[in-house]
């Protein structure tokens, strides 16, 4: 059992005020708030610890180096790695799937190939490999869904094939919350030898993540939706596919020797990490997994789908309201409209009542078109919600309708 | 009305209202009342498309003076829209061109008219800018 009112407490913005009333935050999806632990690592490096890592003989540069390469070990940890080598930092989510779109697109796609997402995925995980086709003149085929939001697995079935060169799909979707089965994806993918990337910023914050048991070949997270800093985040990948990826970007701390005839290039992982890393995010991002362990992922998960249900209760019993998402395996994402009210007006008077939610196509507009619509509301939680703010959010809606229905 | 007699008018109205419940109540009241943009105009070409609002806009020029009509698919942009349609049309492309348009700060409104807020109406703003500045060269050559 959490102590939601003691967790309330590690968060300082939750004690603020917007529009003159208690803050009631509901888009984390779009980033979390940080938890003190977090808070005070950035300040304790940035007055008493600061120096560039991996570089410096002197007290300072060492003692941050290991700090951020422990936090690289808490990762591994974390989501049941096999070594740090298989840990790449990058600056987020979108900055992982660049990399792997680049490196192993560069690599291993050519004229012809084809590229499997799906039509739920966030642009980060569309665009890249959009782009990537373009370049190489092969195929994106992109997965439909059904009808409640799942992802339709015998579209995998009949794409699969020897053309395809990888699978990329969220794991749970930003939009409909949907928690995709991509273990199933995964084994399907690799009865053909087929690589899958999964991307985890929604779902790694809502529950346990394990490697081992998920088997996929890259796995990406951002660390601002991780109740971590803004502009760090992970690249988990199989040695196997980072020890044959070119390097994504050159420069400082990835090389082994350079002279002016050649370049040999570091280990793993710091081929791929090129120039001054982000070492205080990195740093950051280990105290915030060091925060959710303490609490355990498990609980986590527990809590917010008591959040879910009860929002999805409330979504029942109101009149004029459509939720988008209704599949049994869903994350703490709600995202609905309002009959009659279109999302921009439903999110600014909610705003006006301290609540805040995301409006718009949320980064999907392939899926806003495919299930037509301009745009949603969405209502996101975190470990830190209460049921008394699942209930204000619906006592705001009842407001927009009256306002506006 | 020059146009800052029409802005000073606005932040005169909205001066009454004590909180925000009553100033968007206005708002979504304004929008309301907009007047109806003919289909004809809500085309693509005269589309400005943000992630949040999605807004038209149509300017034509009679007397030498620019008549706007907009619209949106949000009542709350509507009314704003109600709001710059109310300073800026039926005045001279060159008065357009040159308005300081201080009534949406005044009025407590300065969030959706933020280069940030990506709810069309920024957009708009330049639109109707644009517009203007096309049609004083155009009356400039006449």
């Amino acid at each position: 059992m959490l102590d939601i009112q003691k967790i309330r407490s590690d968060f300082p913005i939750l004690s603020t005020t917007v529009c003159g009333k208690p803050l009631v935050y509901l888009d984390n999806g779009a980033t979390a708030q940080k938890p003190n632990v977090v808070i005070d690592t950035i300040n304790r490096l940035h007055t008493r610890q600061n120096a560039n890592i991996h570089r410096g003989v002197h007290y300072l540069s060492e003692a941050c180096t290991e700090e951020y390469e422990n936090a690289r070990r808490s990762v591994v940890t974390f989501i049941n790695a096999n070594s740090t080598r298989e840990i790449v930092f990058t600056a987020g989510t979108t900055a992982a799937i660049n990399l792997v779109a680049s490196s192993f697109g560069d690599e291993f796609v050519q004229e012809g190939n084809e590229i499997i997402v799906t039509i739920m995925e966030h642009h980060s995980n569309f665009v890249p490999w959009q782009a990537l086709c373009r370049r190489k003149n092969a195929r994106l085929r992109v997965v439909d869904l059904t009808g409640d939001g799942d992802l339709d697995l015998e579209q995998f079935q009949e794409f699969i094939g020897e053309k395809t060169r990888l699978i990329t799909v969220a794991q749970t979707s930003n939009v409909l919350g949907t928690v995709n089965p991509v273990s199933d994806i995964i084994k399907l993918a690799h009865s053909y030898n087929i690589p899958v990337l999964v991307d985890g910023a929604q779902s790694v914050v809502h529950s346990k993540i394990d490697m081992q048991a998920l088997d996929c070949d890259f796995f990406t997270f951002s660390g601002h939706k991780f109740y971590g800093p803004t502009g760090i985040g992970v690249l988990y990948a199989k040695e196997k596919w980072l020890d044959v990826m070119p390097p994504y970007q050159y420069g400082g701390d990835m090389v082994a020797t350079v002279t002016v005839e050649d370049t040999t290039f570091a280990d793993l992982p710091l081929k791929f990490e090129a120039g001054t890393a982000n070492y205080i995010g990195a740093i950051g991002l280990g105290a915030a997994i060091g925060y959710l362990e303490g609490l355990g992922m498990e609980n986590i998960q527990q809590y917010e789908q008591e959040l879910l249900q009860l929002a999805h209760k409330l979504a029942d019993e109101t009149a004029g309201m459509t939720v988008y998402g209704r599949t049994k395996r869903k994350a703490g994402i709600l995202s609905f409209l309002l009959d009659g009210i279109h999302h921009y007006d439903t999110g600014m008077i909610l705003d006006k009542m301290g609540i805040a939610v995301r409006t718009g196509h949320l980064c999907a507009e392939p899926l806003m078109t495919y299930m037509g619509v301009t745009g949603l509301v969405r209502a996101s939680f975190g470990l830190y919600n209460t049921k008394e703010e699942v209930q204000a959010l619906f006592d705001g809606i009842k407001k927009v309708q009256q306002m506006l229905g | 009305m020059t146009i800052n007699e029409i802005q000073d008018q606005i932040v005169e109205e909205f001066s009454v209202f004590n909180d925000w419940m009553d100033r968007y109540s206005y708002l979504i009241e304004l929008g309301n009342g907009l007047q109806v943009m003919d289909e004809k105009y809500k085309v693509d070409q005269n589309l400005i498309k943000s992630c949040q609002s999605r807004v038209w806009v149509n300017a034509d020029l009679a007397d030498g003076k620019i008549v706007f009509t907009a619209d949106s698919d949000a009542i709350i942009t509507k009314g704003i829209i109600a709001l710059l349609i109310r300073v800026l049309s039926n005045q001279t492309p060159k008065d357009i061109m040159n308005a300081n348009l201080y009534f949406i700060d005044k009025i407590g409104l300065k969030e959706n008219l933020s280069p940030t807020r990506a709810n069309g109406l920024v957009g708009m703003v330049k639109q109707m800018r644009d517009y203007a500045i096309a049609y004083n060269s155009i009356l400039a050559n006449q």
